[in-house]
């Protein structure tokens, strides 16, 4: 971690982030000279309209992306500088995502889903089994270890998504819309776990999400729309 | 070892469409086994024959003669160590289709010529002893049920087209696989008197095996030899014995090339359908890919999941056919005579290990290559 990011604490520090696609002939600004702060241990909830670019810059925090310009640094470490393989392995060791439709594999067992980061480790098969029952025990689901997901329930799948997304210790959990594709009682559920992870076990978390309601549960919400933060709100 | 999850979790995915690919696959690779097993019975006995020994012929044809008075000429030729001769016999056993090969020989030299023909002592000397003796390969006795002791009534449509009778003497073995075990050899003397007493043929024989000092003089020692029977009346004709096997298959065609062309077919077809089967595959989970980027594997390992993906159909799908292919030809020669050498080689079994993990390389280099290339945030969206 650097002199100055230790000192303010900051662990995601974008800076003057600009963001085009090329649709034909057509260029398309997705962010706009954004900058945002992201302290250690803050549960931020990133909200906005459909298109305002909420995923966009969320693919930049978590190396899926470059931007076309401005700076993107985590933990210090200035990632929009890195090579494919240099990120793909940053976000190994740093990142763990949780996706709206759960993205999980559906030929693996819960257990096998979880386990996949870890096989990017060095750990012993023992020790891989280890940080797996520990995550799934965390996510309340250790007695669903062997079911594949089409067994489980959307609120069962999401929660395995989060154990896959917190079993490597990750520096920054990236949340994808994590309820916008479970009912009332199970998006309760999950977000009931992502203020734990943040408030019990320090996580810091980036939630993008449509509802007020899941943004409601975090220590902070900004706005983004077209491609720009509007408003900011503190919990 | 610790993604083997997750490829055979993913081959297992769409459980028919993989059941059919390996089944296509396992049929080729059966159809090489057998037809490498047919390769070996007709051409691959070149590969046993010894380099030291030279086979000399008629000049014109297989068929000819030649006198049997060139031995003692040829034993007198510098760089010839043993000289010995066979003659087609070509005698039937109850029906034509009981096709085994007779030829009368002389015993010792024939013997000593040929040290891979493995025969006990006693029956040696019992063979030396007993003019009509004949001793016959394991696998000709085998299949006629013949035991020492049995008088063996062989009708020959060439020799006198009289039946014949041989008692057999003993049995031998070859000391390396794939030696032929078919023949029936009996005493040259028998067949020669025989041949006098009716004025046929007398003192003619097929053809000579040579054996000489240094197979690096083998070229120089064959011109020697038909050098010695230039503007006779029966030319010569002196090759080396692999040559002369070799000659002898060709009579079929060359086996090697028919093989290699239908092989060569069957093994496209396969290449267009698992390479199908694999675009296929990593195609419908685009998203999964992004998945696995996004966790943070790199474009390397993605490349080496989809490649170890589809090397592991084709090594299954290979293996399976390769061991079918050994069980259907490890019965031996399904003609009962004509293929003595029909058995699927080591060699040719490694080969096709090797050819299933090239086929495996080749269908999944694109699909990889594919899946190396997406963007992850690209992918995601498909997801």
């Amino acid at each position: 971690m650097s002199d100055q990011s230790s000192k303010n604490d900051t662990l995601v520090r974008v800076d003057g982030v600009e963001k085009m696609f090329r649709r034909g002939s057509e260029d398309i600004h997705v962010l706009a000279n954004l900058s945002l702060q992201v302290p250690a241990g803050e549960f931020l909830a990133l909200m906005g309209p459909s298109g305002s670019g909420k995923s966009t810059l969320l693919n930049l925090i978590g190396g899926l992306d470059r931007p076309t310009k401005g700076t993107v640094q985590i933990a210090g470490e200035r990632i929009d500088a890195l090579s494919d393989h240099q990120l793909a392995a940053w976000r190994a060791r740093h990142i763990g995502f949780v996706f709206q439709l759960y993205n999980l594999m559906p030929v693996l067992t819960a257990e096998l889903n979880v386990e996949l980061p870890l096989l990017l480790t060095s750990l012993s098969k023992a020790e891989r089994r280890k940080h797996v029952a520990t995550a799934l025990a965390m996510v309340g689901l250790s007695h669903r270890a062997n079911h594949y997901p089409r067994t489980l329930s959307g609120g069962e799948q999401q929660r395995v998504g989060i154990a896959r997304g917190i079993v490597t210790d990750p520096t920054l959990l990236l949340c994808d819309e994590p309820t916008g594709d479970l009912d009332g009682k199970a998006g309760d559920e999950i977000l009931n776990l992502l203020q734990a992870l943040n408030r019990e076990h320090g996580k810091t978390i980036i939630m993008v999400t449509h509802d007020p309601h899941a943004s409601a549960r975090a220590s902070r919400t900004v706005h983004l729309t077209k491609g720009q933060l509007t408003t900011e709100a503190l919990q | 070892m610790k993604f083997f999850h997750l490829i055979w979790g993913n081959l297992l995915r769409r459980k028919l469409r993989t059941a059919l690919t390996l089944l296509s696959i396992l049929v080729a690779f059966v159809l090489f086994g057998v037809l490498c097993a047919v390769k070996e019975a007709l051409a691959g006995g070149i590969a046993v024959v010894g380099a030291n020994r030279l086979i000399v012929r008629h000049k014109v044809s297989l068929i000819q003669l030649l006198p049997e008075t060139y031995k003692a000429r040829m034993e007198k030729i510098p760089g010839v160590a043993a000289v010995t001769h066979q003659t087609w016999f070509g005698g039937i056993y109850q029906d034509p289709k009981n096709f085994f090969m007779q030829n009368p020989v002389i015993p010792d030299e024939f013997l000593a010529m040929f040290p891979e023909i493995v025969l006990p002592p006693e029956q040696l000397k019992a063979w030396k002893e007993t003019r009509t003796g004949a001793i016959v390969g394991r696998k000709t006795a085998e299949r006629f049920h013949w035991k020492i002791g049995d008088k063996i009534p062989i009708k020959s449509p060439i020799w006198m087209q009289k039946t014949w009778e041989f008692d057999i003497v003993g049995i031998f073995d070859g000391s390396t696989k794939g030696w032929d075990t078919t023949p029936l050899y009996f005493r040259y003397d028998y067949f020669d008197e025989v041949r006098k007493g009716q004025n046929f043929g007398t003192g003619l024989v097929g053809w000579y095996t040579i054996q000489i000092q240094d197979p690096a003089q083998a070229a120089v020692v064959a011109q020697r030899i038909d050098d010695e029977f230039a503007n006779s009346t029966a030319e010569t004709r002196t090759e080396p014995q692999g040559a002369f096997v070799q000659a002898f298959a060709n009579q079929t065609g060359n086996i090697v090339l028919i093989v290699s062309g239908i092989l060569g077919a069957v093994f496209f077809t396969i290449l267009l359908v698992t390479g199908s089967t694999m675009s296929q595959a990593v195609r419908e989970r685009i998203g999964e890919i992004g998945v696995l980027k996004a966790i943070g594997f790199t474009n390397g390992q993605v490349l080496a999941l989809v490649l170890a993906e589809s090397c592991l159909l084709t090594v299954i799908g290979g293996g399976l056919g390769l061991s079918f292919a050994y069980l259907a030809t490890a019965a031996g020669d399904p003609t009962h005579g004509m293929l003595p050498r029909y058995f699927l080689p080591a060699g040719d079994l490694w080969l096709g290990l090797a050819i299933s993990v090239i086929l495996g390389l080749l269908t999944g280099f694109f699909p990889a290559l594919q899946a190396m290339r997406l963007q992850v945030a690209e992918a995601l969206r498909r997801m």
